[in-house]
C-alpha cells in the first residue's frame, strides 16, 4: 500500500527484533472476542486515479455551471491561487499546533500577523487565533460576556444568522443562559424601544449581527451606549468579512465574534472556516483559543510563542475560559495571506465593489412589477425583496434556468414569507444579475 | 545570526537527517509594507461605481484601515516561503506526539478537495445541485459505522473537542428523556484536557476516577464511583498511556447496570481500526479525530473534524441536519427531528476535511488493518529498543504508543522537556512532554504506520545518543536546542507583558 | 527562613496577624513549586471569606494554583505591586508580596494553623514524598 513504508521483509526482521512471532501477538492485550476475524466491509482500495474519479463524479453531481445568489452566511468572492500554492507547502499544510516553539516559528509569526490583521479590521486591542467559524465564535463570545459580567442572560436580535442563534441556543441550555430575542423595526434593525429595562440590567450582553442576516448594518454606538448604560456588554458578530472594507468597524464592541470565510476560503458546502474573536485587552485573560506572543530568546531575538496558555484546556482543564483544542489554523493562515495580497487598497476596492453590483441588482429587480425591497436601512452586499408569490415556486423554476435563487426567509422567520435575502458579490457579473432580473419577470408573468 | 561554536555534527556523529535553515532574517509581513504596492488586483467594475458615503451615510462607513499591509505579490510568496522553512511537518520526518497520530497527508486528498464543483459549492444550496456533497457525507458516514460498530452518525462537530461535547449532550438528553440527567461524568486522571473542559459546558460535574497499578480503570473503585448520579464514564481506548483497557467488557457492564453510559473518546483510534471495533466492546457513544487517524491535515492546529458515532438509544438526539438517503436513492438532509439536541456548527460540518478523511478510507478499503499493525509494530520496535535506557512507568503491552518517563535521566539533572529539546538538534520533532499528567516527566511517543524502519532507527538511534548526552554531557541537552533560528524563548516574559499584536510604532523592531 | 510570627496551612499559605488585621501571602515553597509566576488574579475588596475558601489564583507559565484563605474575615485591601510585577512573588513571597489584607473575623483563628517550626517539618516531609 502506497502509504505504508515497508516491506514484508521489514516487518518480519522487526516483529523479530521485538521477540514477537507474529503481528498478532501485539494486540493481544484486546479481549478475543472482540477481535475481527475478516477484513472491514469498506468500499476499495482505490488507486490515486480512482479516488480522483469518484470525487470527480461528485463534482459534476453539484452545482457546476449555475450561477447564485445565496449569501446567508457564506459568500463567493475572489481568491488568489497564490494561498492554495502557500498553505500547500508541506511546512504549513503537515505541522503540527506550535507547541514546541524552536521549531515552529512559521506558524506562529503567521498567527501574529493574523492576530494583528484582525485587530486592525475590527478596531480591536486584540484577537485570538482562531475559533471554529462564526456561529461558535458567537457562542464562545456569549459565554465570555457571561463570566465577564457573571450575568446568566443574553438579548439576542432575531436578526442574528439563525444558524448561529442555533448553535448559540445548544449550548446555552445546559449552561443556565437564559437568551431573550428581540425583533426588528422595518429598517431591519435592532428594535431598541423593544430593549426592556429589566431585561438589560440582568443582560450580559446585547448581541446583534452587524451587517445582520438581512444584510442591514446595525446601528452599533446607539447600542453600545444602551449596554454599557445597563452594565452589560455589546456582542457584534459578523459574517460577511468583506464588509469591513468600507464599513464602519465596530470599535464600540466589547467582544466582535467573526467569520472569516470571505477571506481566501471556499464555500466548501460549509466548510473548513475560521472564526476569529476579537476584544478589549482588558478581557484578554476570559478569551478562549490561542494566542502567539511576542518576545525573545537569550540572544535577544525576537521571536513568537503560544502564551496565556492557563486560560487554556490542557491547563485548566475543567475550569478553562473554552474547550477548544484543534482550531482552524491552516485557514487562519490562507485568510492571512489572502489579505496581505488584497492589501489596504484591494480590500478596499473589492468592498466598494460588493457595494456597487448589489445596488445595481437591487435596482434591476425592484423594476419588476410585485417586487420591492423589505427593510429600510443601510445594506452592504445582501438585501431582502418581497416577492408577489411563493419563493420556492420561483426558486424551483429558475432552477431549470441554472440559476440559484435567493434564500427563502419563511423557513426561519415565518412573518416573512415571500420574502428572500439576495446576495451578490463582486464575483457576479452584471450580465447574471440581468439574466436574474429577466428570469424573474418571466416567471412572474406566468399564470400560477 | 545563529552563532553558536558548538559541533553539531560531530555531536552527533553521522546522523543523516533534514533540519532547518536557521540563517533567515525575516521580518513581519507589515514591515515590508510600503503605500501603492498591491499583491492581487481585481477585474474592473462591470457596473457604475457607488459612493459609499451616500449609499450608507458617513456614520456607517470607515476610514482607511491603519497598518493594514501593502506590499506586492511577490513578497507574499517569498514572506511565507521563508516563514514555512522554519516548521517542522510530516513531509520532513517523524513527528514522534503522543495521541496525535502524525500520519502521512495523502496529496490526492488536496487535490480531490480542490475540485471545481466540490470546493465551491454553497451550504444553502437546494438538495436537487448538492447530490454530490450529499453523496460524500453519507458515503463517509457509512465508512465509520462499519469502522466503528455504531448504529449512527453526526458529521457535524469540527474537532475532538467538539465531537466530545456533542456525545455529552447526547447523553444527557437521553438521560432526561428517561427521566433523570443526572449529574457527573466520570473520567480517568489520565485523560487529555478537553473532557474535563468539555463535561463542564455539557452541564456536568467532572469526578476523577484514579488508574490502577496497570494504568487502567480500577474496577472496584469504578463499581464504587458509579451512583446513580453518574451519567457516563468518559474512556480513552486505548488509554493515553498506549495500552487497552483489558476489562472494558467489565466496565460497560458496571455502566450499563446502573443506567450509565460509555463515552469513549477515539482520539487513539489508530491502534484499533480494522482490528476491533468500539461498538463491540460496550460503547455507546464515541468522537473520532479525522485529523488524526483519518489523515486529515493538521495544517499548524487545524482544522479538524470530530464526528460522532452512537448507538441505536441515543439516534433521536442527533444534531440536524442528519444527512440520509431517501427511497428513490437520492440523499437529503433531514432538518425534522424533534429530539435533537440542536446544533453544534452552522451547516453540515467541515465538508473539505470531511472530504478528504473519505478519500483516505477509499484509499485503503478493507486493508485498513494494515494501518493499524504497522503503527503498533513502530511503535513497539522503538519500545523495544530504548526500553533498555529510558523508564517504562508501565510495563503492559503498548499499542500504537509507548510512554516512557525521564527519572533515570532526571538523576542527572535532565528531564523530558530538555530531551525533547535536544532531539530538534537531531532533526526531529519532540515528542509529547510532560502528558498524561499520571506520569511524572512523561515521554509519549506515536510514531504512526507512516514511517519506515529507517526514520524509526534514526529515531531510535536519536534517543540513545540524547540518552549517552544526559550522563556525560548534561548542559547540552538542558541548553538545547542548538540549531534552531531561536533558541529556548521566554515564555514567562511572553505571560507577564503579553505583546499579542503588531503595532505601526514597532516598525523596525527586531 | 519562615519567619516565627506567621502562621502557615498546610496548602502553603501564611497569615501575619496584627491585631484585629491579617496579612496573607504565600510561602516561598509554594512559589518554589509554581515557578516563575507570571500572572496574579485578586479577590474584590469586600469579598468575605471563610477559612480554606478560595479566593484567587496564581499562575506561571504552565500551571494554574489556587489560593485558599487562612482564615475568616474581609478582604480590605489588595497588593497593587502584583499587577505590575506578578515576579515579586518569586523574590519575595513573605514581604513585599503579600497578597490581601484582611479584617479578622475572630484574631484568634489563625493561632490553630502551624508554627513556622511546625510548617518546616511538614514541607520537609513533603519534599521527601515528593522525591521518593
Amino acid at each position: 500500500m502506497r502509504y505504508l513504508p515497508k516491506s514484508p521483509s521489514e516487518r518480519q526482521e522487526m516483529l523479530e527484533a521485538i521477540g514477537a512471532r507474529s503481528i498478532e501477538e501485539l494486540f493481544k492485550s484486546i479481549p478475543e472476542k472482540f477481535r475481527l476475524r475478516a477484513p472491514l466491509a469498506l468500499p476499495g482500495p482505490l488507486s490515486e486515479a480512482e479516488i480522483i474519479q469518484y470525487f470527480q463524479a461528485r463534482a459534476a453531481e453539484n452545482s457546476r455551471g449555475y450561477t447564485s445568489f445565496l449569501g446567508a452566511g457564506v459568500y463567493s468572492h475572489l481568491r488568489s491561487v497564490v494561498t492554495d500554492s502557500l498553505i500547500q507547502r508541506g511546512e504549513f499544510l503537515t505541522s503540527y499546533t506550535p507547541y514546541q516553539a524552536e521549531f515552529a516559528q512559521g506558524t506562529l509569526t503567521a498567527i501574529f500577523e493574523f492576530q494583528t490583521l484582525m485587530c486592525q479590521l475590527t478596531g480591536q486591542e486584540v484577537a485570538n487565533a482562531s475559533m471554529y467559524d462564526g456561529s461558535t465564535a458567537l457562542t464562545e463570545a456569549v459565554l465570555m460576556a457571561e463570566r465577564l459580567t457573571s450575568r446568566h442572560r443574553v438579548l439576542v436580535a432575531r436578526s442574528v444568522h439563525p444558524e448561529y442563534r442555533h448553535v448559540l441556543q445548544t449550548y446555552a441550555k445546559n449552561l443556565g443562559i437564559e437568551i431573550e430575542e428581540v425583533g426588528y423595526t422595518k429598517s431591519g434593525q435592532l428594535d431598541r424601544a423593544a430593549l426592556k429595562q429589566e431585561s438589560l440590567a440582568q443582560a450580559a450582553a446585547i448581541v446583534v449581527q452587524s451587517p445582520n442576516f438581512f444584510g442591514v448594518i446595525e446601528e452599533l454606538p446607539a447600542l453600545a451606549e444602551v449596554a454599557h448604560a445597563a452594565g452589560s456588554l455589546l456582542v457584534t458578530s459578523i459574517a460577511e468579512a468583506v464588509s469591513l472594507g468600507i464599513v464602519r468597524p465596530p470599535v464600540e464592541a466589547d467582544i466582535v465574534a467573526m467569520e472569516g470565510q470571505s477571506f481566501g476560503i471556499p464555500p466548501s458546502y460549509g466548510g473548513p472556516y475560521v472564526g476569529v474573536i476579537a476584544t478589549r485587552d482588558k478581557y484578554v485573560r476570559q478569551m478562549p483559543g490561542r494566542l502567539a506572543g511576542q518576545t525573545t530568546d537569550a540572544q535577544g531575538r525576537r521571536g513568537f510563542v503560544l502564551t496565556l496558555a492557563t486560560r487554556e484546556q490542557h491547563i485548566r482543564r475543567e475550569k478553562a475560559t473554552s474547550n477548544i483544542c484543534t482550531n482552524e489554523a491552516l485557514y487562519a493562515l490562507a485568510a492571512t495571506i489572502h489579505l496581505c495580497l488584497l492589501g489596504k487598497e484591494g480590500l478596499r476596492e473589492q468592498a466598494l465593489q460588493n457595494l456597487a453590483k448589489a445596488r445595481f441588482a437591487q435596482a434591476e429587480l425592484e423594476k419588476i412589477p410585485g417586487v420591492r425591497r423589505v427593510f429600510s436601512g443601510p445594506s452592504f452586499n445582501e438585501f431582502v425583496l418581497e416577492f408577489p408569490r411563493s419563493i420556492k415556486m420561483v426558486n424551483t423554476d429558475l432552477l431549470r434556468e441554472k440559476i440559484i435563487g435567493p434564500f427563502a426567509l419563511g423557513i426561519h422567520y415565518p412573518e416573512l414569507t415571500k420574502r428572500a435575502l439576495v446576495c451578490v458579490t463582486e464575483t457576479t457579473p452584471r450580465a447574471e444579475i440581468e439574466r436574474l432580473a429577466a428570469a424573474i419577470k418571466r416567471i412572474l408573468e406566468r399564470p400560477v | 545570526m545563529n552563532s553558536k561554536s558548538i559541533d553539531i555534527e560531530a555531536q552527533v556523529g553521522k546522523i543523516l537527517k533534514v533540519r532547518q535553515h536557521p540563517s533567515q532574517n525575516e521580518g513581519l509581513i507589515f514591515e515590508k509594507s510600503a503605500p501603492g504596492k498591491r499583491g492581487m488586483e481585481l477585474p474592473p467594475l462591470d457596473v457604475p461605481v457607488v459612493d459609499p458615503a451616500k449609499a450608507l451615510g458617513k456614520e456607517f462607513t470607515r476610514d482607511a484601515i491603519e497598518g493594514f499591509p501593502e506590499v506586492s505579490e511577490i513578497e507574499v510568496i517569498r514572506h511565507f516561503t521563508r516563514l514555512s522553512t522554519w516548521n517542522y511537518a510530516i513531509d520532513l520526518g517523524m513527528y514522534p506526539l503522543g495521541s496525535c497520530t502524525m500520519k502521512y497527508n495523502p496529496r490526492v486528498n488536496e487535490f480531490v478537495a480542490r475540485l471545481d464543483g466540490l470546493a465551491t459549492e454553497h451550504p444553502e444550496q437546494p438538495a436537487e445541485v448538492s447530490q454530490g456533497c450529499l453523496r460524500i457525507l453519507y458515503d463517509l458516514q457509512k465508512c465509520l459505522l462499519s469502522i466503528t460498530g455504531m448504529d449512527a452518525a453526526t458529521l457535524q462537530p469540527v474537532a475532538g473537542a467538539q465531537g466530545e461535547l456533542t456525545g455529552l449532550l447526547m447523553i444527557r438528553a437521553y438521560l432526561q428523556s428517561q427521566g433523570n440527567p443526572r449529574k457527573t461524568v466520570l473520567i480517568p486522571d489520565s485523560a487529555h484536557g478537553t473532557n474535563p473542559a468539555s463535561v463542564v459546558i455539557a452541564g456536568y460535574e467532572v469526578k476523577n476516577i484514579k488508574s490502577n497499578a496497570r494504568g487502567q480503570i480500577d474496577t472496584d473503585h469504578l463499581r464504587e464511583f458509579c451512583t446513580e448520579d453518574v451519567a457516563a464514564l468518559m474512556l480513552t481506548n486505548p488509554s493515553t498511556l498506549g495500552v487497552f483497557e483489558e476489562r472494558i467488557a467489565e466496565i460497560a457492564a458496571i455502566l450499563h447496570e446502573r443506567g450509565a453510559l460509555l463515552y469513549m473518546d477515539g482520539a487513539n483510534m489508530n491502534a484499533l481500526a480494522g482490528v476491533t471495533r468500539p461498538g463491540d466492546f460496550g460503547v455507546d457513544v464515541m468522537h473520532l479525530n479525522l485529523h488524526k487517524t483519518f489523515s486529515t491535515p493538521h495544517g499548524g492546529g487545524g482544522p479538524g473534524a470530530g464526528p460522532v458515532l452512537v448507538k441505536k438509544i441515543l439516534e433521536p438526539f442527533l444534531p440536524v441536519p442528519v444527512v440520509f438517503q431517501k427511497e428513490d436513492g437520492k440523499f437529503a438532509l433531514d432538518y425534522n427531528r424533534t429530539k435533537s439536541i440542536g446544533r453544534v456548527r452552522a451547516y453540515c460540518g467541515n465538508f473539505g476535511v470531511l472530504l478528504r478523511a473519505l478519500a483516505y478510507t477509499l484509499a485503503y478499503g478493507p486493508g485498513m488493518r494494515q494501518a493499524t499493525e504497522d503503527a503498533v509494530l513502530n511503535s513497539n520496535y522503538i519500545r523495544k529498543n530504548l526500553e533498555d535506557l529510558f523508564d517504562l512507568p508501565y510495563n503492559l503491552p503498548s499499542m500504537h504508543e509507548v510512554v516512557f518517563s525521564d527519572a533515570r535521566q532526571k538523576k542527572h539533572g535532565v528531564n523530558t522537556m530538555d530531551i525533547a529539546k535536544r532531539l530538534i538538534d537531531y532533526g526531529f520533532h519532540p515528542y509529547t512532554t510532560a502528558f498524561p499528567l499520571i506520569v511524572p516527566g512523561a515521554m509519549m511517543i506515536e510514531p504512526t504506520e507512516s514511517e519506515s524502519r529507517e526514520e524509526c532507527d534514526f529515531f531510535i538511534e536519536a534517543m540513545r545518543s540524547i540518552a549517552a548526552e544526559a550522563e556525560a554531557n548534561p548542559e547540552l541537552v538542558k541548553t538545547a536546542p542548538h540549531s534552531t533560528r531561536v533558541g529556548r524563548l521566554d515564555e514567562v516574559a511572553a505571560a507577564r507583558k503579553p505583546i499579542l499584536r503588531w503595532k505601526p510604532e514597532e516598525r523596525g523592531s527586531r | 527562613m519562615y519567619p516565627k510570627d506567621y502562621r502557615y496551612t498546610k496548602e502553603h499559605e501564611w497569615v501575619k496577624v496584627d491585631g484585629s488585621n491579617g496579612t496573607i501571602g504565600i510561602t516561598d515553597y509554594a512559589q518554589h513549586e509554581l515557578g516563575d509566576v507570571v500572572f496574579v488574579e485578586m479577590p474584590k475588596v469586600g469579598t468575605q471569606l471563610k477559612p480554606r475558601q478560595s479566593f484567587g489564583t496564581i499562575e506561571s507559565v504552565k500551571a494554574v494554583s489556587e489560593i485558599f484563605s487562612p482564615v475568616s474575615g474581609e478582604v480590605t485591601e489588595t497588593n497593587p505591586a502584583l499587577a505590575d510585577s506578578p515576579e515579586l512573588i518569586n523574590k519575595d513571597p513573605h514581604g513585599a508580596a503579600w497578597l490581601i489584607k484582611v479584617r479578622l473575623a475572630d484574631p484568634k483563628e489563625a493561632a490553630a494553623l502551624m508554627d513556622a517550626a511546625a510548617y518546616e517539618a511538614y514541607i520537609a516531609a513533603q519534599a521527601k514524598e515528593h522525591s521518593a
